[in-house]
């Protein structure tokens, strides 16, 4: 039974990870200054997320794990994140569409999450909530901006939705430590969240004058630790120094 | 390729650092409307929680004083010693004033 | 009469009464600001990208933080110092141009690689270390919104120097390899960092003027003397050893005396033809065109909405 907590502690931890990851990608490239700045604290809240979701798994698994040997010592397959996160950034407009439909994703989630049986993923949720509170109303601002600012940006803006939206429906179809959480209590419905989930996303969309594609190509299986060629790469590269090096202080 | 008409206009940030205290002026960021403005300083001038409130305005909104004018405007301040409190000669005695 | 406002400005300013945007200045005085602080500003914004390098690659998780954290701070510095700069009347769109087309400079520094993860620690030791001793007289310059911004920096400054010493410091206490790493990266980055201060004091042409107006505190050779004199002392902690046979105690001084600068390998690096000048300076310009079509896009809505509200 134990082992579904550590399985959807570490389902929330990849998750936050990830994207923390790709959108620490940005530092120095961003558009603007002022936005290469905004998606550098973007990222640095979902690293901390992060940090905290593994902290939690680790003192759960035991066996001497540390947020450090579960985010560097794990294999492509072991992860279980969403594939939306692992997508490679594109331009800026698929990076704050991406953030857009996850954070909105999170926003419910983690609301949720906070009455959580589970009192330490109900207190990582709440703190997790004003961050993501904020990456909502971000990202939301940018996908109406550039959704319905020039000719390009929307052209731009279609594209990415384009490659993005196949990629949704997995957030909302679970993982058996998924089902297996909320029957226990601890975890979130998400079909529950779902309904919200589509009125925000309408809502901004309605904004931003974008209209949702249909629900063709969808792609699951990064919960279940099946990935696209993506995580790999990136993985390579994060755990690069941890491989090297087995066991060094650094 | 740079045309200064695209240029996102410029921001003065007034930030209150704790509550009580007045806003005060901590630099400045381009952003292209006011909501923006307010975020992004959020992310440049608070990433350290010096901040509850934010004031923007516009760089160009800002109406200044000429320097030139320093002795006009402020000098015949500096003998109005009556709007200083320690202008008043009182007894140590009296106490709560 | 330009002579009279003159005296006044010199008397101001050997007066330490801050110079402000508004108030009269010379011209020269303006131009070389706009300069100084440009460069200052170009340095923060190319300096994220050699460390910014490792933020993916970092070892653990804290690190990586740290480092994302740090990288950041820098673009807010570059930031601030754009804005005390606009205070003079050059736009930041046109400081990029200066920047982009090669006309501006930035910090030499910037030039070399990062090749291993103990070069993120070298660059906040002694990289970080070199600009605070620049920086932290710096907040006393002459120039009002120059010295606010840079009383800013020197705040958020302090954790970049302490982050980067206990990289190396972690490492010389690690295995073989990593000793190895930390004393490569010390050999790399060592006469780099002490070229940072710029030409010798004789061969400074801008010295002069600049400490005349105060938005220089103290020579090239100065600064330079005591960052050599700090790191030497530093370096014992770390058990490494600086790449200097010519380093040694000088008791008649009270200061350490050190080899000779390789001066060619600087003015190269300057003229731009140091490691990685043409890679800093095409990642910068592609990001800047690359974010062409957001930046017009976002005012294109802002103009829609202003328009629809009135």
């Amino acid at each position: 039974m134990k082992n579904y907590l550590v399985d959807y502690t570490l389902h929330l931890a990849d998750n936050a990870l990830i994207l923390g990851h790709r959108n620490s990608e940005w530092c120095g490239h961003g558009p603007v200054l002022e936005q290469d700045m905004a998606i550098s604290n973007i990222a640095l809240d979902c690293i901390g997320q992060a940090r905290n979701f593994y902290q939690y798994a680790a003192q759960l698994s035991g066996n001497g794990a540390t947020e450090d040997s579960l985010a560097y010592l794990r294999d492509a397959v072991d992860f279980k994140n969403s594939l939306l996160v692992e997508l490679p950034n594109g331009d800026w407009g698929q990076t704050v569409l991406r953030q857009f439909f996850f954070s909105g994703y999170q926003y419910f989630l983690y609301g949720a999450l906070q009455k959580s049986t589970d009192p330490q993923l109900a207190a990582i949720a709440e703190k997790a909530l004003k961050e993501v509170t904020y990456h909502l109303r971000w990202s939301s601002e940018w996908v109406i901006r550039l959704g319905d600012g020039t000719a390009e940006s929307k052209e731009r803006m279609l594209h990415a939705l384009e490659i993005l939206w196949p990629y949704t429906e997995e957030l909302f179809q679970p993982a058996g430590y998924e089902l297996a959480a909320f029957s226990e209590g601890y975890g979130v419905n998400l079909a529950g969240i779902r309904t919200d989930w589509d009125e925000k996303i309408r809502s901004v969309f309605h904004e931003a004058t974008l209209t949702l594609p249909n629900e063709t190509g969808m792609q699951f299986g990064g919960k279940e630790g099946k990935h696209t060629e993506y995580l790999d790469k990136l993985l390579d590269e994060m755990q690069g120094l941890q491989r090297m090096y087995p066991g060094a202080e650094w | 390729m740079t045309d200064k008409q695209h240029e996102w206009p410029l921001w003065e940030i007034f930030i209150r650092s704790r509550q009580g205290l007045d806003h005060k002026h901590v630099g400045s960021l381009h952003a292209v409307d006011a909501a923006m403005a307010i975020e992004n300083a959020r992310d440049v001038y608070t990433r350290r929680m010096e901040g509850v409130s934010i004031w923007v305005v516009e760089s160009k909104n800002i109406h200044a004083s000429n320097p030139d004018d320093a002795a006009e405007l402020y000098d015949p301040a500096n003998d109005k010693a009556y709007r200083h409190p320690t202008f008043y000669n009182l007894p140590d005695e009296l106490k709560h004033m | 009469m330009e002579k009279a406002v003159e005296e006044i400005f010199q008397d101001k300013i050997d007066k330490e009464i801050r110079i402000e945007p508004r108030d009269w200045m010379p011209e020269k005085y303006r131009q070389t600001l706009i300069r100084q602080i440009s460069q200052h500003a170009h340095s923060e914004i190319v300096g994220m990208l050699p460390e910014g390098n490792w933020i993916t690659r970092a070892p653990n998780l804290r690190r990586k933080a740290i480092l994302l954290a740090k990288v950041q701070d820098e673009a807010g510095h570059g930031l601030y110092l754009y804005s005390a700069a606009e205070t003079l009347g050059i736009s930041r769109d046109e400081m990029y141009e200066q920047l982009h087309s090669g006309k501006a400079k930035y910090s030499s520094i910037f030039n070399y690689p990062t090749l291993s993860w103990a070069d993120i620690g070298a660059i906040g030791w002694l990289v970080d270390g070199a600009a605070i001793m620049n920086q932290v007289p710096l907040c006393r310059n002459s120039f009002g919104p120059y010295a606010r911004a840079m009383v800013r920096v020197c705040k958020e400054e302090s954790f970049h120097q302490r982050q980067g010493f206990e990289i190396l410091l972690t490492l010389s206490r690690g295995t073989e390899a990593q000793r190895d790493m930390a004393q490569d990266a010390l050999n790399r980055w060592w006469w780099p960092s002490v070229m940072m201060f710029g030409p010798k004091d004789d061969e400074s042409q801008n010295t002069i003027q600049s400490m005349r107006w105060k938005i220089k505190r103290f020579t090239n050779d100065e600064l330079r003397q005591k960052f050599v004199d700090i790191c030497a002392e530093q370096v014992k902690i770390l058990g490494l050893t600086i790449p200097d046979k010519d380093l040694v105690w000088n008791e008649a001084t009270n200061h350490y005396d050190f080899g000779a600068i390789n001066w060619d390998e600087f003015w190269e690096v300057v003229k731009g033809n140091g490691p990685c000048n043409k890679e800093r300076l095409d990642t910068r310009k592609k990001a800047w065109e690359e974010g062409a079509w957001v930046r017009e896009a976002a005012t294109a809505y802002a103009e829609k909405r202003k328009k629809n509200s009135h």
